[in-house]
């Protein structure tokens, strides 16, 4: 059983950069670890730090002016390659939750196969909630998976977001797909000798 | 009435789960040493076995050295995924293409190349570059580590139906205009995110003329503008491509199969949820002057100094620049470049190394460019020995290196460094892509070939 998403309040870290991609979320040559485990602390490597492996103090993660659970990145987020890692590096940094106005789908699938929720919102709320973050960094964003939601708190700031059923489904009681599908091995077999 | 996309579609769903999401069946199951080890250490821990061995076939490809693949990988992290690789396919009776072996490619260059890929079939890997194989007719897209999981615990995958497109190209393609040119005119027209949640078909009579492998070129970057995947609907093309091949069906199967396959095109009133057409003579050789696959540009085109973008769409384009050091207006042609580098699922197949070979036959490798030139399987470089590829390329002053991913995403030891500009004709030119600081300039083969004998980007058909 996987970790339960239903609702999340909290601070939040913008990145209004667009076309974020999975090399910049998590540079191929860390991906030569074979466990699902740290890769967090490359999380934006070649923005984050220098060669030498110091803090890069202009990037948003280092100014210690934001910190919070939820990303608010430009859109296309997660374009280009299909590693999980991607994923898997921006949750074992903390984040719950990813806003954007558009994500690139096998990103999306992956975070949601990690209980990382990504919340697609208009190009209009996308702006909204980076202005009021560079307004005031600790705006409290509000994420309601039951009821599909996302506001800024204290404002009229509210907009719906789409998330196919199955997967919130998944997100909320923590299923997971591979236990189902094994449940319908016979299932399978008997579809693969109708198709023999 | 169907697309080719709902045909095979519609017939692989094992049953729907709710209105939007479908246990699909997968055919085939392409694994690699970097996206399978966690989604094996998954079913150990659950304690399941592979339920489809015979359907899954692996071959390392991602950071394998392309030099010396006699000698044990020094790299200790590259050696243990490898090695881990095959103990997990030992362990499950998968099939191996083991380094060095005569089968060992890039994944997506071994399966077609192998007759493994066929029209019709349904075929993930977790590698986004999958959408290759959509050009032999069949539905391919990249997953993640966690469905690959899936796919090897039930052969089956939770999927919603993605939106159809169709982009036709029309007309006949201009002197020293490529597949790879085609395909970076279309991302730079539909940007990088203009086919997320479309699963595309390519198709009109500029598509058709093409070659197998010039197809693949196409639906492997299909991914670059974010579709799901690309395909191309089977012909006689894919036929004479596959028969013959080692695991392509023989004989009295092979009738039947083409016939099964004649039926997997689009009907005549199908509909797509969109539709776009393009005309082959506007494409010209194509080149990328920033930080995306969609920044590209005809190689005698000026950086653009685009108007009225939003402030975010603004900020992502002048840090792209800044990143290339490239400014808006710059001229293209001309630019001096550090590295030249042919290969990849992309273009580094064996009528990618004839293109370049026989553009550079007769002249001489620039003094100021390091040229990289890998093969993406090992059959692709027995070819190349045995047509005397080789050796042109040797007396040019350029050497053919061994299969691999190699410097397209640099895991192995094939980085740019720092700085460096590269003609690549691999798919993507991101930050640090082809190693820390690195910039990248996508181009086809014969735009590479005319940089690396000039030193400097270089129109190709000036040359021809």
């Amino acid at each position: 059983m996987k970790q339960k998403f239903t609702t999340l309040s909290a601070t939040a870290i913008p990145l209004p950069i667009e076309n974020i991609d999975t090399d910049q979320i998590i540079p191929a040559r860390f991906l030569k670890s074979t466990s699902r485990e740290g890769f967090g602390k490359n999380l934006f490597r070649d923005w984050r730090y220098d060669n030498d492996g110091n803090p890069k103090p202009e990037f948003v993660m280092n100014k210690g002016v934001y910190a919070g659970p939820i990303l608010v990145v430009g859109k296309n987020f997660g374009c280009g390659s299909s590693r999980e890692h991607a994923a898997w590096a921006i949750a074992d940094a903390g984040f719950r939750a990813v806003v954007s106005s558009h994500f690139a789908d096998i990103f999306r699938n992956n975070a949601l196969n990690n209980q990382l929720l990504p919340v697609t919102v208009s190009e209009a709320m996308l702006a909204q909630i980076f202005s009021a973050l560079k307004e005031n960094p600790a705006t409290e964003i509000c994420i309601d998976l039951l009821e599909q939601t996302i506001e800024i708190a204290g404002t009229t700031s509210k907009e719906s977001f789409n998330i196919p059923p199955y997967k919130r489904e998944c997100m909320i009681n923590g299923y997971d797909d591979v236990d189902y599908l094994v449940t319908l091995r016979q299932e399978i077999a008997t579809f693969e000798e109708s198709k023999k | 009435m169907n697309t080719l996309f709902d045909k095979i579609w519609d017939s692989h769903v094992v049953k729907h789960i709710d209105n939007s999401t479908v246990v699909l069946y997968i055919d085939r199951q392409y694994i690699h040493e970097v996206t399978s080890p966690q989604a094996f250490a998954g079913l150990r821990s659950r304690g399941i076995k592979v339920f489809r061995p015979e359907q899954v076939t692996a071959s390392p490809d991602h950071n394998i050295p392309t030099i010396n693949q006699h000698l044990p990988i020094s790299e200790p992290q590259s050696a243990k995924q490898v090695a881990e690789l095959e103990s997990n396919c030992a362990e499950s009776g998968i099939n191996i293409f083991p380094i060095g072996s005569e089968r060992n490619g890039i994944i997506h260059v071994v399966g077609p190349q192998t007759g493994l890929t066929q029209p019709g079939m349904t075929i993930v890997c977790g590698d986004s570059h999958t959408s290759t194989h959509g050009a032999m007719g069949c539905i391919a897209f990249g997953i993640g580590t966690s469905e690959v999981e899936m796919v090897l615990a039930s052969q089956c995958l939770m999927q919603t139906k993605p939106k159809t497109m169709r982009i036709n190209v029309e007309g006949e393609l201009g002197k020293g205009v490529c597949s790879k040119d085609i395909i970076l005119y279309i991302i730079s027209k539909m940007g990088t995110g203009g086919g997320t949640g479309y699963f595309i078909e390519f198709a009109g009579s500029a598509i058709r003329s093409l070659s197998m492998e010039a197809r693949m070129t196409i639906c492997n970057m299909s991914i670059e503008m974010g579709a799901r995947g690309g395909m191309i609907a089977p012909d006689q093309t894919t036929f004479d491509y596959l028969k013959g091949r080692e695991f392509a069906p023989q004989g009295e199967e092979w009738e039947k199969a083409v016939k099964r396959w004649s039926k997997l095109y689009s009907e005549p009133d199908a509909v797509f949820d969109k539709e776009v057409t393009f005309d082959a003579a506007d494409i010209k050789p194509m080149i990328t002057y920033g930080t995306n696959p969609g920044m590209g540009i005809a190689i005698d085109q000026n950086i653009p100094s685009p108007k009225d973008l939003d402030t975010a769409a603004q900020v992502s384009f002048d840090k792209s620049l800044e990143y290339m050091n490239f400014k808006q207006g710059d001229q293209m042609i001309g630019k001096p470049i550090d590295y030249v580098f042919v290969g990849s699922c992309t273009n580094g197949r064996i009528e990618d190394l004839r293109a370049f070979t026989h553009f550079v036959k007769g002249h001489k490798k620039a003094d100021n460019v390091t040229a990289w030139i890998v093969p993406g399987s090992k059959e692709v470089e027995r070819l190349a020995i045995e047509e005397g590829l080789r050796d042109i390329l040797e007396e040019a002053g350029f050497k053919l290196r061994q299969p691999g991913c190699s410097a397209c995403l640099a895991m192995n030891e094939d980085k740019i460094p720092a700085g460096k500009y590269c003609v690549a004709t691999s798919n993507r030119n991101f930050e640090g892509r082809q190693g820390p600081n690195s910039r990248t300039l996508l181009a086809g083969p014969l735009v590479a070939a005319a940089a690396a004998i000039t030193g400097v980007i270089t129109d190709p058909r000036d040359l021809m």
